[in-house]
């Protein structure tokens, strides 16, 4: 198959890459780009694994193609933290004891950045509605629930916080 | 540094800045110079002949390395044998083929392997694998396959894999007493999928330098997984490597071995590359085990006061197509002998019949055997107390075993360890409220308005196990635990544990036990597992056996190194060993606190060795492999409000109470998240969750999409408190916890919604509860056409 040019800028760092044109965002960045953070949990954009922010919102990374994300910028996981310092999102799930398995992770955080974005200071109901995209297995979802609220008090408190990772 | 009381303490989890920071390596996430991708070729028949397997196509596409069939396994990649041969039984164990041979036997069956460049090329080449098949009848019902004229296996007559009895006093002498009820319900527990977040795969890489064979693997037990393997492959077990890395998940689906994770293992030997496999959620929807599948008759016999003198059941267990890993243990003896669950019964008459059908195989789910009893005895206490007019609470209440008479032997001949059940039950109706929600219910009828107040009181069995005991169930292993307890010349410790957490957060817990016990910071303790080239021997995380049996070897490794420790310490302080107290990480002489020595200085004592004991070997690591005398048996009561929106049918669950004790607590943050996640799958069976089949054998249910994991939105905030009744099994009094949430939660919200429609008269409702078969009964209920 013929390979087709693909640019964008993830996590900070400029990429270009010849690929597929079929080639998922997901797999470019797992096995282009080595970032194996963001995770394929199923095949029908049902589980969340694989949520990145795609200029600054939230998309499920298995239904974009890369081709897609031309000249995009995109946050993955591992672009959450700044100069090693946890992003208030990560702080809050190792806090609150947010994930178990740790695979629904990624995707949940940048959920629930996207979230806090949007609403940064959301109701215990309106963080689950907001997560709905997001399956986890482990969690039963209390310690994520109280995690997005840990995340959106600490981004409130510290003026001038990032919302998102970029 | 002072170290301050670890264990109990809310300690954050040591393994999440990996996880959370998106480094952690999951099998998928291997990368080796000169990977190539494996895809599998699957049956889209439940039951057919298989006429011609045609790989040219396949053969001559882009990338492609080779395309395996049956035919080219033969005598390399053996039959995969099943580790739990329950005996008296009349247990049919017959063949498993890696890649079906003749028949293909379920939807998702593994006819043929391609080998290719990418993961993509393998897909695609995988789809020019041309298969005939002679189409068959299929035997898709549990009920229909003890008289099926079809057949799964030629050479197992009505498809029965089992039967399996057990029996303690006389049911039929109970229930002819004079004044006693008998009350009969049949139940389906229905089919479940597992839905690890992770998916499996495999990665193998073959050296044929060394004859070394790598296999990481999405495993609960990389050393089960390599003993087999070894026999499955016909290869060296020391020359064989099984890492189970970040596993995202498992719920009993990632115990077994799989006949992929063998093949790929094979391949990579075969085409000295290394392979990868992982399987997309379609395939695991098909191919990797369910769980449950139970239909029960059950029949309890209840004196007019609420004594309960009897339990009767008679089960048809669906295994699917083969006999997984552990599946003969899970509707037997994981099943029959806890039904008794914490009340005195003293007749219980248990029957289990087994079949084999042309679905998916089934296996350990979360909880395995334990909510499939905890169901039906919750079940029909409820049944019973309101065929006396009862309340529930009070029929337990006057059934439970006494916190005085423990060690107690149940009717079915196991021995529970310890337990205060009518604490934790008063403890729950506390904290719900019991009479106040009582009241907003009968207020709520008044307004026609459908209230229901469910409770689930249980004990559940496991920590397994005494390896005698498992031995003479059947089980084709030991089930105690190793660790080792390693010192560094620098004082740092790290610890080696036969377990194999995936999610449930011992790196944190054991390393509580190693900073509590040998007086070390917890920074300077690292807990490794899942590799069986660095761990001596294990058996895996399963059964909530992790932190009672493996927790209990860390604790007596990290006593030996204690030992020897004030050993080298009194022999360099010139004083005997009896004159040292340790405190703090430090051994100082009694009545002389300034003349001692860290645990650190210690260490690097025991590595330079200029100056030990006459005799003594230098180094400072102990070794200890713990085989429990008993399994340990937690307990609770779970209780849940819901209401039933008479319109719809839909249940809403208005508050969620679980009062569980697990023993002794190491770190209560992780408790928590173990019994939220537990009660989440557990309400889920009630009211969302089932595998549904057609009767061509094609799961309706195969993907994400169509079945109903569960979300954030549909879920209560929980409430959890525990009571701590220590166990005497184990020097830390722990027991496990990783399945209490699932056992309790599902009976807890059937009683809820049945208790919710009471008034209307209906009885009982098979699971999942949806809207539709809730609405209907209240249809019917109502007079109306259904």
């Amino acid at each position: 198959m013929t390979g087709v040019r693909v640019s964008m800028t993830v996590n900070g760092v400029e990429y270009t890459r010849d690929v597929e044109p079929r080639t998922l965002l997901v797999y470019f960045l797992r096995e282009h780009l080595g970032l194996t953070g963001t995770h394929v949990g199923c095949d029908t954009s049902t589980c969340g694994a694989c949520t990145v922010l795609m200029d600054g919102k939230a998309v499920k990374s298995c239904t974009v193609l890369a081709v897609q994300a031309e000249g995009a910028r995109i946050t993955t996981v591992e672009g959450l933290a700044r100069d090693g310092e946890l992003h208030p999102i990560q702080q809050a799930f190792w806090d609150e004891h947010g994930l178990q398995c740790g695979f629904c992770t990624p995707g949940m955080m940048l959920a629930a950045v996207d979230l806090l974005q949007r609403n940064p200071n959301p109701t215990e109901d309106e963080i689950r509605h907001a997560l709905e995209g997001n399956l986890c297995r482990c969690t039963g979802y209390q310690h994520i629930v109280n995690a997005v609220k840990a995340a959106a008090r600490a981004m409130g408190a510290a003026v001038g916080a990032p919302a998102g990772g970029e | 540094m002072a170290v301050t009381q670890v264990f109990g303490a809310r300690v954050r989890r040591r393994e999440d800045p990996r996880l959370i920071r998106g480094t952690a390596t999951y099998t998928d996430d291997v990368t080796l110079p000169g990977l190539c991708y494996a895809a599998f070729v699957r049956s889209p028949h439940a039951h057919a002949r298989i006429l011609r397997v045609d790989t040219s196509r396949a053969r001559s596409a882009p990338g492609v390395l080779g395309v395996f069939t049956a035919q080219d396994l033969e005598g390399k990649v053996n039959s995969i044998p099943c580790g739990w041969q329950v005996p008296n039984c009349d247990l049919k164990t017959p063949p498993h083929p890696p890649l079906a041979r003749d028949k293909v036997r379920f939807v998702g069956d593994a006819v043929a392997v391609v080998v290719a460049e990418s993961r993509a090329q393998a897909y695609d080449a995988a789809e020019l694998v041309e298969v005939d098949y002679e189409v068959l009848p299929a035997v898709v019902d549990t009920e229909a396959a003890l008289q099926s004229a079809t057949l799964v296996h030629d050479d197992v007559p009505q498809n029965r894999v089992l039967l399996w009895s057990v029996k303690g006093g006389d049911f039929e002498a109970a229930a002819r007493e004079p004044g006693v009820r008998v009350v009969r319900q049949r139940l389906v527990n229905q089919r479940l999928i597992p839905n690890a977040m992770e998916t499996r795969a495999a990665t193998a890489q073959y050296n044929p330098g060394t004859g070394e064979l790598t296999l990481w693997v999405t495993s609960q037990n990389p050393h089960i997984a390599r003993v087999i393997l070894s026999g499955v492959l016909s290869f060296p077990e020391h020359k064989l490597r099984v890492i189970a890395p970040e596993v995202g998940g498992g719920f009993g689906s990632k115990i077994p071995v799989y006949p992929e994770e063998a093949v790929v293992a094979h391949l990579a030997t075969r085409l000295a590359r290394p392979v990868k496999w992982a399987e997309t959620r379609r395939e695991n929807y098909l191919s990797t085990i369910h769980g449950r599948d139970h239909i029960t008759d059950a029949e309890i016999a209840v004196r007019p006061d609420g004594t309960v003198v009897g339990l009767r059941v008679r089960t048809l267990a669906n295994f699917g197509a083969y006999l997984s890993t552990a599946a003969p243990a899970i509707p037997t003896i994981l099943y029959g002998l806890v039904l008794s669950g914490p009340y005195r019964i003293p007749n219980i008459d248990c029957e289990v019949t087994g079949v084999f059908t042309n679905t998916t195989p089934t296996d350990a789910y979360r909880g395995a055997g334990r909510p499939e009893a905890t169901y039906v005895l919750e079940r029909m206490m409820d049944l019973a107390a309101r065929e006396l007019g009862m309340d529930p609470a009070e029929i337990r209440r006057r059934n439970l075993i006494p916190k005085d008479q423990f060690p107690y032997t149940v009717a079915t001949g196991i021995t529970y360890d310890s337990g205060d059940y009518a604490r934790a039950l008063d403890r729950a109706l506390e904290i719900l409220d019991y009479p106040k929600v009582r009241a907003e219910q009968a207020a709520a009828r008044q307004q026609g308005r459908y209230l229901g107040i469910g409770l689930s009181t249980y004990v559940e069995i496991c920590g397994a196990g005494p390896s005698k005991v498992v031995g003479a169930t059947g089980f084709a292993g030991g089930l105690w635990e190793s660790a080792v307890v390693r010192f560094s010349p620098t004082g740092k410790v790290t610890v080696f544990t036969g377990t194999s957490p995936h999610g449930q957060g011992e790196e944190t817990t054991f390393a509580q036990i190693v900073s509590q016990e040998l007086g070390v910071p917890l920074d300077d303790v690292e807990v490794l597992h899942g590799d069986t080239d660095s761990i001596l021997m294990g058996w895996g995380t399963y059964g909530s056996r992790t932190t009672p049996v493996g927790g209990t070897a860390v604790y007596l490794a990290a006593q030996k190194v204690k030992e020897k420790a004030q050993r080298i310490a009194a022999h360099q302080l010139e004083v005997s060993v009896d004159d040292l107290v340790f405190e703090n990480g430090r051994f100082h002489v009694r009545g002389a606190p300034d003349r001692g020595m860290t645990i650190q200085e210690v260490a690097l004592q025991a590595y330079l060795a200029w100056n030990l004991p006459e005799g003594m070997e230098p180094g400072l690591e102990g070794q200890a492999n713990w085989d429990p005398s008993n399994f340990v048996f937690p307990f609770g009561t779970h209780a849940c409000v819901v209401e039933v929106d008479p319109e719809t049918g839909q249940v809403r669950i208005l508050r969620y109470v679980a009062v569980d004790d697990c023993g002794r607590v190491i770190n209560p943050l992780i408790v928590d998240g173990q019994v939220h996640g537990g009660i989440v799958q557990g309400v889920a069976q009630a009211l969302w969750e089932a595998a549904r089949y057609d009767p061509a054998g094609n799961l309706l249910t195969g993907s994400m999409a169509d079945y109903a994991v569960p979300k954030a939105s549909w879920l209560p905030h929980l409430e959890c408190d525990r009571t701590e009744t220590p166990t005497p099994v184990n020097p830390l009094g722990v027991k496990g916890v990783g399945e209490t949430g699932t056992i309790a939660a599902t009976p807890c919200v059937v009683n809820a919604v049945m208790d919710a429609l009471s008034p209307l008269g209906i009885r009982h409702l098979d699971m999942p509860l949806w809207p539709e078969r809730v609405w209907q009964a209240i249809r019917q209920a109502k007079g109306g056409a259904a």
